[in-house]
């Protein structure tokens, strides 16, 4: 008996406490998933109050997507179309928030610096991002709407009324504005985590070896930086794959003319109404692939870059 | 921050350049403040003006008007908004705190027991951390509709109880709080393990428990896609759904549209959650880093 009590197994705890997880994953999220791929074969689809299918037709949902005309807008593809219009109101957004957010970073944690007040800072520009992206949108769509405030400055001083969300490329700013406005202050202070993670006694010799600011941030804090920048990176892409709360509000499903129109909202549109499983499962699958492929290409830029700053920096001296 | 390395020895010419960087910085950070806060000061003043004072040229003005309780009673107007307002935090609180509790439950059993999966059950968690929850939307939909679960709080909350990001945060901050002798001395003393887990455990990671809580009841209150494909009926809209309703009001520039009601409701829609936070925002801002990123 002593030796059995000895050998006490905790390992079904484990299983016990982890099952509540693994439960509700497999049936909240997991099925439907495997669900989502499984439709995306199928005509299968909604029509006022009758259904149609499921009809198995193998890869014909993915061939329309690319092919038939009702998928198709002014001689482009709508899928190429929304995956062009997400990438570039992420890239407009995402830079300038890499911009601000490395600075911001590098203020925060400088020792020469020594910056007053970094509590106060840090929680204003942290604060948008807890803020709901849909109230972000609508305040956003009020205060530059034709009669809200930006309009009414302009005109007051002499200059004109524009109109943001009629143009392409003042909506897309609007909507990488949003993005980047709830987003810096996060990045922030992920990459200050980073750059307070490393070793401080290579800051001290770069300093005693009379190395100048421009030099440690090339030499010593980029390419230490760099895996949670590709992290920062990865999750700012996922993230940006994923915009629909902000384009959908503000710029009224993507308006105008689709320029604002994003992936999301693309499928949102054969998911709310009368749903069509079978399109809406074939989007989804591509979204899957498109998000896997370009992480992985940003991840493999991003690693394979730390030595070109080495470089840079060794002709500079 | 907690950097502590001196430049000694500084000449002139470095004190000269610092003195100048130290001066860019604080114009920089005023600048991304002033960034961060005018929209909220719009929102704060626009929200006392009339719609005729916001909707015609030449009224702008940056000087509170008397019109917010007006605004109130507009946007509050026919009850459905406090009823978006109750229906929210019904979602919220309880996506919260399941997903909080469960959630440390999970990361409790992968990090104190040793079993056969454990490796597998925490890699599985982490590669599905990164898969967008829309990219299943079209399956869980129709699962919900299935199952006569559209109009109903259920879809929103219980799913909360499988949140990947939330254990991955748990898990960190407990391999640094709670070290296995706690536990094992608690067995000694012949406590059972969900004893253990509930009345030792969790208190000592209580902090990281707080700052789950709000960032998930946050990302729940804020949350407007799955809700919208499952909540059509007028009783059951959550805040972000009637938000979005309110965008086409205004833009049809017909008579239910009315800009002070406009920015009263994003009012309404926010306060909750900045008054959290300003009380908060230390931890908040301290518990960022400790979800994401891994030295």
């Amino acid at each position: 008996m002593k030796k059995k009590h000895k050998l006490v197994s905790y390992a079904k705890w484990g299983y016990i406490f982890i099952a509540p997880f693994f439960i509700v994953y497999a049936v909240a999220a997991l099925w439907p998933l495997i669900s989502t791929f499984y439709y995306s074969f199928f005509e299968y689809r909604e029509q006022g109050l009758n259904t149609v299918g499921p009809n198995f037709v193998g890869l014909k949902n993915y061939v329309d997507l690319f092919t038939t005309s009702s998928y198709i807008n002014n001689g482009t593809n709508q899928l190429f179309i929304c995956l062009k219009n997400t990438m570039i109101m992420w890239i407009l957004g995402a830079v300038p928030q890499f911009v601000f957010s490395l600075l911001l970073a590098v203020i925060f944690t400088s020792a020469r610096l020594r910056i007053k007040g970094q509590r106060f800072f840090k929680t204003v520009i942290y604060m948008p991002n807890l803020i709901m992206a849909a109230s972000f949108a609508l305040l956003f769509f009020a205060i530059f709407s034709p009669i809200g405030p930006i309009n009414q400055i302009m005109m007051n001083s002499g200059g004109e009324q524009i109109l943001f969300f009629q143009r392409p490329l003042s909506a897309r700013l609007l909507v990488a504005g949003v993005n980047f406005l709830m987003w810096f202050g996060n990045t922030t202070i992920l990459l200050m985590a980073g750059i307070m993670g490393i070793d401080q006694s290579l800051f001290e010799a770069a300093s005693i070896d009379g190395a100048t600011s421009i030099q440690v941030f090339g030499r010593i804090t980029m390419p230490l930086l760099m895996p949670i920048m590709v992290y920062v990176a990865i999750t700012s892409l996922i993230g940006g794959l994923q915009m629909f709360d902000v384009p959908q509000i503000l710029t009224n499903r993507g308006q105008p003319n689709n320029t604002c129109k994003t992936l999301i909202i693309f499928l949102n549109g054969y998911i709310s109404g009368n749903r069509n499983y079978g399109v809406a499962g074939a989007i989804s699958v591509l979204i899957f692939i498109v998000t896997g492929i370009l992480s992985l290409i940003v991840y493999k830029t991003m690693v394979t870059n730390p030595d070109k700053p080495k470089k840079k920096a060794k002709k500079g001296v | 921050m907690g950097t502590t390395y001196n430049t000694t020895g500084e000449t002139k010419s470095s004190k000269i350049q610092t003195n100048a960087a130290r001066i860019f910085s604080y114009i920089f950070l005023i600048f991304v403040t002033f960034l961060s806060l005018f929209p909220m000061f719009l929102l704060l003043v626009n929200s006392t003006r009339s719609h005729m004072q916001l909707s015609q040229p030449g009224n702008f003005s940056l000087l509170p008007s008397t019109y917010f309780v007006n605004n109130i009673k507009l946007a509050t107007a026919g009850g459905g908004l406090t009823r978006g307002l109750l229906n929210s935090f019904i979602v919220a609180a309880g996506a919260s705190v399941l997903s909080t509790y469960f959630s440390a439950m999970t990361a409790y059993g992968v990090h104190v027991y040793d079993f056969k999966l454990k490796k597998f059950a925490f890699n599985f968690i982490m590669v599905v951390m990164m898969i967008p929850t829309q990219i299943s939307a079209i399956g869980f939909i129709k699962m919900v509709n299935g199952w006569k679960l559209n109009n109903t709080f259920w879809p929103l909350i219980i799913p909360a109880i499988a949140a990947p990001a939330v254990f991955f945060y748990m898990k960190q901050y407990i391999e640094g709080a709670l070290p296995m002798e706690v536990i094992e001395a608690a067995r000694v003393d012949g406590a059972s393990e969900f004893r253990t887990f509930n009345t030792i455990s969790l208190p000592m990671i209580f902090p990281a428990m707080a700052v789950q809580l709000i960032f998930a009841f946050t990302s729940a209150w804020n949350n407007y896609f799955i809700p919208s494909l499952i909540l059509d009926k007028n009783n059951v809209k959550t805040v972000p759904i009637l938000i979005a309703t309110l965008r086409s009001d205004v833009a049809s520039g017909g008579s239910a549209g009315d800009w002070g009601k406009v920015y009263m409701t994003v009012l309404i829609a926010i306060i909750p959650v900045v008054i959290v936070y300003i009380f908060v925002s230390k931890h908040i801002v301290g518990g960022v880093a400790l979800g994401a990123v891994k030295g």
